[in-house]
């Protein structure tokens, strides 16, 4: 699954990845640790080889906060940190669940979804992804 | 004192000043900035001209120290712009003091302003303009949502309840009952605080800072040179720094900071442990703050904030004076703190402070805070006695 990007660096390559629906994280081949955000080099050992794989799309939502919003603004909504199962965190919205409702440590699954013009992933709990 | 910083005491603030604290239409950050430079000077007994050392930060600016010594109209030997947040002045102390010992510069003036309240009324800065494209399309209320995803984390780890949180905004508004300075200094209570505007989950409006203009400035030479100005010098007894990351889900552990690292550091290049701080001026953009980096500044072990804040030890005549001045959910919080909570310490230990004066402080803290937890900054100040 090593693939040469056609140009650009690590975060060029995540999100023409990302934009054909195929959502994949960097893995180091050197010394296996998942990478996430894209890196030239491994944090762990300094490499710079990696492959592109899919994560499993599961995770745990590691801390979560409800940004209120006047509900003519579209009201409330949730923003997550979210540990995957590869061991990396990223920054989500837990969605398909009032905001109120995201608790620590709810497990969670991936979903790409369209935002304003392009792919990002979002996270539904998990056993209600539609 | 072996073992200790080889520059501890070796320079020393003498000059200290705020200016525009709260509003002030019509300003220029740089204006602000000035106010506050004159007054620091005036302070020190010192011109415009002995000034051969610059460190300023701005919100407003790409280049802060060169947009600002041009404003002044000075050519200095050193400039530092060094933006790590509200951090900043704080860590440019550590920078001043290397370049004050070895001779590259003879007084150096360190400078924060902002207009942001009345020019704008949000906390703004060009590294808004960054692209964080990992962050961006979630709406990351930024700082806020980061602050409260690390309230919820401590809540969640260490049963830390939103009383215990209140007590650090309580304890600071009636601080800034006693400072003139202070924006607001109407009486407030936990059940004000519990009962305000919800923000971001956990943080109510209450939890978090002020958004004021205002400036301040401090002004450091080496300690043969403090003896012979104007007001009794303040010491520099270690400063040190750390970072973890930029963005917040970059963040290793939301509940620890680098406080936890460079704190001790900056205890041991004192040659003190947190029990012989007389005054702490910890930086309180959000209720949070206090409560995390007292834990990780080794004032209670971690996890212990929330009850060590809890019991009204902060408020005065509480055991711990923290945030004297009325900190920055308080008494001013112009978009970047660090400047503010040394001042206060300045004072403090001059002995300057009126009704909220700690009685016999001789050791002050000083503490920086950068980004959302990104940037640490700690310093240990002291008086002629603390040498
Ligand atoms: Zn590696």
């Amino acid at each position: 699954m090593t693939e040469t990007p056609l140009q650009g660096g690590p975060d060029a390559t995540y999100f023409r990845y990302l934009e054909a629906g195929d959502w994949r994280i960097q893995k180091c081949t050197g010394c296996g640790t998942h990478v996430f955000q894209p890196r030239v080099m491994c944090p762990a050992c300094a490499g710079d080889a990696f492959d592109w794989v899919a994560p499993s799309g599961g995770g745990t939502v590691y801390s979560t906060t409800i940004i209120r919003r006047r509900p003519e603004r579209g009201g409330d909504y949730n923003v997550a940190l979210i540990d995957l199962a590869e061991g990396v965190r990223m920054m989500s919205r837990v969605e398909g669940l009032a905001p109120d409702m995201v608790a620590i440590g709810l497990p969670v699954t991936a979903r790409l979804v369209d935002d304003d013009g392009a792919k990002i992933v979002v996270f539904d709990p998990t056993g209600e992804t539609s | 004192m072996s073992g200790t910083w080889e520059l501890r005491g070796k320079t020393a603030i003498v000059g200290a000043a705020t200016a525009h604290l709260g509003e002030a239409p019509g300003y220029s950050h740089l204006e602000i900035m000035a106010d506050a430079a004159r007054g620091a000077l005036t302070d020190a007994g010192l011109t415009l001209a002995d000034v051969d050392g610059l460190f300023a930060v701005s919100m407003h600016s790409v280049f802060p120290v060169l947009s600002f010594g041009e404003y002044l109209g000075i050519q200095p030997k050193v400039s530092d712009g060094t933006i790590v947040g509200g951090s900043s002045a704080v860590y440019q102390m550590l920078h001043a003091a290397l370049a004050l010992h070895h001779g590259l510069c003879d007084v150096a003036l360190i400078v924060y302003g902002s207009n942001q309240r009345t020019a704008s009324g949000k906390l703004h800065s060009p590294s808004g303009a960054e692209n964080l494209p990992y962050e961006k399309p979630y709406g990351l209320r930024a700082p806020i949502a980061g602050y409260a995803m690390a309230a919820a984390r401590h809540m969640h780890e260490y049963g830390t309840t939103r009383e215990q949180l209140a007590e650090v905004a309580v304890a600071a508004r009636m601080w800034a009952a006693m400072n003139e300075e202070a924006f607001d200094r109407a009486p407030l209570t936990v059940e004000d605080v519990l009962g305000a505007r919800m923000v971001c989950d956990p943080l109510s409006v209450r939890d978090c800072c002020l958004v004021t203009d205002g400036g301040g400035a401090i002004v450091m030479t080496r300690a043969d040179r403090a003896k012979d100005l104007a007001k009794p010098p303040v010491h520099l007894l270690s400063c040190a720094g750390g970072q973890t990351h930029r963005q917040i889900s970059m963040m290793p552990d939301l509940t620890t900071t680098s406080a936890a690292e460079c704190g001790p550091r900056a205890f041991a290049m004192a040659g003190l442990k947190p029990a012989d701080v007389d005054v702490a001026q910890v930086y309180d953009a959000f209720t949070i703050n206090a409560v995390i980096l007292l834990e990780d500044l080794g004032f209670c072990p971690k996890g212990e904030g929330g009850r060590f804040v809890g019991d009204g030890r902060l408020r005065p005549g509480g055991g711990l004076p923290l945030n004297t001045y009325g900190g920055g959910l308080s008494c001013t919080h112009p978009g970047m703190l660090g400047i503010f909570t040394t001042i206060e310490a300045v004072r403090q230990l001059r002995g300057e402070c009126g009704p909220r004066q700690v009685a016999d402080a001789e050791i002050a803290l000083a503490h920086g805070n950068g980004g959302m937890f990104a940037h640490e900054s700690t310093a240990l100040l002291g008086s002629g006695a603390a040498l």
